[in-house]
């Protein structure tokens, strides 16, 4: 059995976001990338099904991006995967879902991989829409917005999780793909013994130009901030005087506090 | 311009933020045709082409054929958008549509800009501007972006039917968890978010709503994390609620949580991040350490 993992690093979502040079996108000056968070549910159901299944399936993660996307691979690695495959790509930023989409598809194809396992959306893009492009372009049977997984004997059991906390349960056919959303599992942190042995593990790099020979069908026009509505008072500085001042305005607006 | 509508049911019943795409295409001045995978008891209230699909062949949660059904309403209709609601529904089934016909697919529209869209990134804390290549444009819309409208008039309905086999079965549905608490009747909620840091810091939460006469609400990820149980959870996949007091502790607002509570009739945040996107709904922020300011201001209240 062969189980693929796809993901991608993002800032942490904390950070101040400013446009860089280019005016569509966000600068990465100053700066900290992590694996995006759904996708570490990803890598964790899949880890989990490896061992579940007594360790056989290989494990291949796979992100595609500039070289410091090799850091998430590691911590994937470090997680349980068996292999890593850097998608290398300065670029990346640029490229539309469709593009991300179509290089990991040429990249699986004929790989015969059962399994892939992405995160619903990204926390920068948050498009959600390269996982299930995946799926269309292999012609595998998808999920998303998976929240509960179960496999046995070559069926895909998940649940899907709907609005108002309903959820729908699909069975899918492999090869099958599936997008998941938090609060699937815990993700694992890596152990130190466990970061030591990825670092023997295999990292193959391919360029991006191997495999995607797609145009974009979106081109990215702008990237600001919000137009603030301005209507709310900020408070700032000593928290007390904050309390105070708190409790001046519920008096006055809301007829809770007497 | 034509805009194609995919309506969206469930339990039988059309989904009320389905009207949201007409208000959308009102917006664009855009002629609208509309299709539903379900029955013919249950069709929008719109004039126009109604295409519907028999629900009863189709089921509600099969993507494979509903994007078959997607693909011959194009066809027939040539419209220059697909639009679908940025819900567990659209977000399912618009890269299905968008790869079937190889057009651009842009995600979670909140606003028409002058030569292209606006869409939300980074967390809701960013704006970013999209312009699609080629036609037609398969969008999906931010719940509560645009109003709904109800335009009202007789359907002119059209069946659709199409051969081809689905590669997921649905199984069936299988009920929220049941609600620890009712919050829909709360005066006041205090709600947790990441930013209380750990389990333990449920507590701190819990006195300030006790002091307030109120309940204790809570983030998605406090959920996910195990801090408190599932029947607290405000937000899309919780509770929705409209106490007359929201207080939104380390919550730095994604929008499914901002759907779920921003009805409230006074909100106040308390977030270290100016720039969290709670501040948009928020009446007061406190830029504040929550475990800083949340004690302080309970112990004030309890005086």
């Amino acid at each position: 059995m062969k189980i693929l993992v796809c993901i991608k690093q993002v800032p942490d979502m904390e950070s101040r976001f400013r446009p860089d040079a280019s005016g569509v996108w966000y600068s990465e000056i100053d700066m900290a990338f992590r694996v995006n968070e759904y996708d570490e549910y990803a890598i964790e159901e899949a880890v989990r099904l490896k061992e579940k299944l007594g360790g056989e399936p290989e494990l291949t993660v796979l992100s595609l991006g500039p070289d410091r996307v090799v850091e998430g691979i590691k911590k994937a690695l470090a997680m349980g995967c068996d292999r890593g495959i850097h998608v290398q790509d300065s670029a990346s930023q640029l490229k539309d879902p469709w593009q991300i989409a179509s290089a990991i598809a040429a990249s699986a194809r004929g790989e015969n991989y059962d399994l892939i396992f992405t995160g619903l959306q990204s926390q920068d893009r948050g498009s959600a829409q390269v996982g299930t492009m995946v799926a269309e372009l292999l012609e595998y049977s998808c999920a998303t917005t998976v929240i509960g997984f179960e496999y046995a004997e070559g069926s895909v059991t998940v649940k899907r999780e709907l609005e108002g906390g309903l959820r729908a349960v699909v069975r899918l056919k492999t090869p099958a793909l599936v997008t998941c959303q938090l609060g699937l599992n815990q993700p694992r942190y890596p152990t130190l013994p466990n970061i030591m042995k990825a670092k023997k593990k295999e990292i193959l790099t391919v360029p991006v130009s191997e495999l995607l020979h797609e145009e974009p069908r979106t081109v990215m026009a702008g990237f600001y901030a919000p137009a603030k509505k301005g209507t709310g008072v900020v408070l700032e500085g000593d928290v007390a005087d904050q309390v105070d001042k708190l409790i001046g305005i519920l008096k006055d607006k809301t007829g809770l506090l007497r | 311009m034509k805009a194609l509508l995919i309506a969206e049911c469930r339990d039988g019943k059309i989904l009320d933020y389905s009207y949201e795409l007409f208000g959308f295409a009102a917006r664009l001045s855009a002629d609208v045709a509309v299709l539903l995978v379900g029955k013919e008891g249950e069709l929008p209230e719109c004039g126009g082409a109604v295409y519907l699909a028999d629900v009863a062949k189709y089921g509600e949660c099969n993507p494979d054929q509903h994007k078959l059904v997607v693909l011959a309403a194009v066809e027939r209709e040539k419209p220059d958008y697909v639009v679908l609601m940025h819900s567990s529904y659209g977000w399912d089934l618009a890269p299905r549509v968008a790869a079937g016909l190889k057009v651009a697919q842009l995600s979670e529209v909140v606003a028409v800009a002058e030569d292209g869209f606006e869409l939300p990134c980074c967390s809701q804390k960013m704006r970013r501007k999209a312009k699609p290549v080629g036609s037609p444009v398969v969008l999906t819309l931010q719940l509560g972006a645009f109003p709904a409208v109800k335009p009202g008039g007789s359907p002119a309905l059209q069946r659709i039917d199409v051969e081809g086999e689905g590669k997921v079965e649905f199984l069936g549905y299988e009920p929220p968890p049941p609600k620890g608490v009712d919050l829909g009747r709360a005066e006041v909620i205090v709600s947790a978010g990441r930013g209380i840091g750990k389990k333990e810091n449920i507590e701190v939460i819990a006195a300030l709503a006790r002091v307030l006469g109120g309940e204790v609400g809570a983030s998605r990820p406090v959920v996910d994390s195990g801090w408190i149980d599932a029947g607290h959870q405000v937000g899309t996949t919780g509770q929705t609620v409209s106490p007359k007091l929201y207080v939104a502790c380390g919550i730095s607002g994604a929008i499914q949580h901002l759907a779920g509570m921003k009805k409230s009739g006074f909100i106040v945040a308390v977030n270290k991040d100016k720039e969290a996107p709670i501040g948009e709904v928020a009446d007061v922020l406190v830029v504040a350490d929550v475990m800083q300011f949340v004690p302080a201001l309970t112990a004030k209240l309890a005086k």
